[in-house]
């Protein structure tokens, strides 16, 4: 665990000195505020006491932000060769990845605790529906996970970052749309087990306010083998 | 701590980077690894390291084996790769903390191993610096101040010196050198002052395979048994002493290697010695002798004997 936190600390570290984290922070919350409050459906237009339009904004720009986040963690060190001395400490092949993911997650975290006002606003504005804004945010985390675990596991194979956002964004764009539109062309059984490979139905149902332990084997199960992938990758690299 | 390596085989593709090689390092021994490029001394060195996983074959470090034990043996060692890769946006404090805290340094003496470390590597008035602002040999220091943070029992170093200026590498030889006392130390390098310098004992591969294997005089002896001087009278007629020095019974070959000042190069035969001759050879003569050196076989050109087809 100690192991863990040390790399997480690090990596936290980094995303702060490269400035990465303001950046992705002040466009964050930019990008949600814009739709949430401003623009488009936003709450005015909609005129419900609602997180319902930031909850999909966000699902969207994390959607982006993410794999720019993750492409540099494991890209990076193939690339200068500081995966070596890392592998070659007292750490599992596991820590490096836990840790990796983490520290992302932690940076998405602290992003969704700033737009806590949005939903002390809105409570102020009206009825708010408490119970379905509190999923919506454990929605979000769980999508980010996913996302991360993904965004780690294409950052793992190649030295190169680009090719880590790419294959990132890639993957997200199966399970987001590829999975759904062979769902709908699809019938009967198949139909079904392509549904519940499609992500967009998950955080749906969660985010309505719905917690459905499907929902959270669905979240874990990407996570975990992109974990598996992840660690075969440095394995691979190893021989 | 020592290292046996058993029957170590690294297999790239077609290619065998590492073939068979087997050989034991006792603690307090410095142990250079020589060799042409590619010929495997820094797959050895990873395979070590527990980095790389070998194809076939087996390394304990002191008790612990790669395969069962990585973990032990990460703790245990200090490895410098031959890239030196670093964090280039981090500050050196922040990094050597880092690297402790990793190693497993409690958190009261990791401010006196970081002090220390900065102190014996040299790099005080560097130290707040980003890594990505420092000059290759800075860097290179930053790199044995990590490998040594943790006070490792094995230290591995993949060319340590390579980057740094004259004086700087003295500086590091004479540290590996005190280090190599109480611990166990391979280095690698191709140049060859260097290891004769600081190891103990050479180990010279090739072609993934080891070719020679001893202290420097050791190999030495092995490449040339025979005894080559170099010989110089003075007031006598050239061809006279090249015709008489031939005649001598030891004697092997002889070459002339500056007519002009009676020079010659007088090889003896295997195992014999042909000094008491050629001053016998002088007063019978009555010639003067100004010159009888032996000269030395040269570490390089073993190592290109062994190494050279």
């Amino acid at each position: 665990m100690r192991q863990i936190w040390i790399i997480t600390k690090r990596e936290l570290q980094s995303f702060f000195d490269s400035l990465t984290a303001y950046i992705m922070l002040i466009a964050f919350l930019g990008f949600s505020g814009l739709f949430t409050w401003l623009y488009g459906s936003d709450i005015f237009f909609t005129k419900q006491a609602s997180l319902q339009t930031f909850f999909g904004v966000s699902y969207w720009t994390l959607f982006f932000f993410i794999p720019a986040l993750t492409m540099r963690q494991f890209a990076e060190e193939n690339k200068t060769g500081t995966i070596e001395l890392l592998l070659t400490r007292p750490v599992t092949d596991w820590q490096v990845i836990f840790g990796k993911f983490l520290a992302t997650l932690l940076l998405i975290a602290i992003a969704l605790v700033f737009t806590l006002p949005y939903y002390i606003t809105v409570a102020k504005l009206g009825n708010i529906d408490h119970g379905a804004t509190i999923m919506g945010y454990i929605g979000l985390l769980f999508i980010s996970a996913t996302y991360i675990s993904i965004g780690l596991f294409a950052s793992s194979i190649s030295n190169n970052q680009i090719v880590g956002f790419l294959l990132a964004l890639a993957i997200g764009i199966l399970f987001h749309f590829v999975f759904g539109f062979l769902s709908m062309a699809s019938s009967g059984f198949v139909s079904e087990v392509l549904y519940f490979l499609s992500l967009g139905a998950h955080f749906e149902s969660i985010s309505r306010g719905v917690v459905d332990s499907k929902d959270i084997i669905y979240f874990i199960s990407i996570i975990f083998l992109s974990f598996v992938g992840t660690e075969a990758i440095l394995q691979k690299n190893r021989t | 701590m020592d290292i046996v390596v058993e029957n170590l085989t690294k297999v790239y593709g077609m290619q065998r980077a590492v073939d068979n090689i087997s050989f034991r390092v006792n603690t307090g021994e410095v142990l250079g690894f020589l060799g042409p490029n590619g010929a495997g001394k820094t797959t050895t060195m990873k395979a070590i390291t527990t980095y790389l996983i070998p194809t076939e074959g087996n390394i304990w470090v002191g008790e612990y084996s790669i395969y069962e034990q990585p973990e032990e043996i990460k703790k245990r060692i200090g490895y410098l790769p031959e890239s030196n890769p670093l964090y280039q946006d981090m500050p050196v404090i922040d990094y050597l903390k880092f690297v402790g805290e990793l190693q497993g340094i409690s958190s009261a003496k990791i401010k006196d191993r970081i002090r220390e470390m900065v102190i014996v590597c040299g790099l005080e008035g560097e130290k707040h610096k980003k890594i990505s602002e420092l000059s290759k040999g800075y860097r290179q220091r930053v790199g044995l101040a990590q490998a040594l943070i943790h006070d490792p029992d094995v230290l591995i170093l993949d060319e340590p010196t390579a980057g740094l200026d004259p004086n700087q590498i003295v500086e590091i030889r004479e540290l590996i050198k005190k280090i190599g006392k109480q611990k166990t130390v391979i280095l690698s390098s191709h140049i060859l002052a260097e290891v004769e310098a600081t190891c103990d004992r050479i180990m010279i591969i090739n072609k993934g395979k080891i070719v020679a294997d001893g202290t420097s005089d050791d190999l030495r002896k092995r490449a040339q048994g025979k005894e080559i001087l170099k010989v110089t009278i003075e007031e006598a007629d050239t061809d006279t002493i090249f015709e008489k020095l031939k005649e001598l019974p030891t004697v092997e070959l002889v070459d002339i290697l500056n007519k002009a000042k009676n020079s010659f190069e007088v090889q003896s035969k295997h195992d014999d010695s042909s000094r008491r001759h050629i001053f016998n050879l002088c007063v019978k003569n009555g010639w003067i002798l100004t010159e009888l050196t032996s000269l030395e076989t040269k570490l390089e050109d073993v190592f290109r004997e062994l190494t050279y087809n």
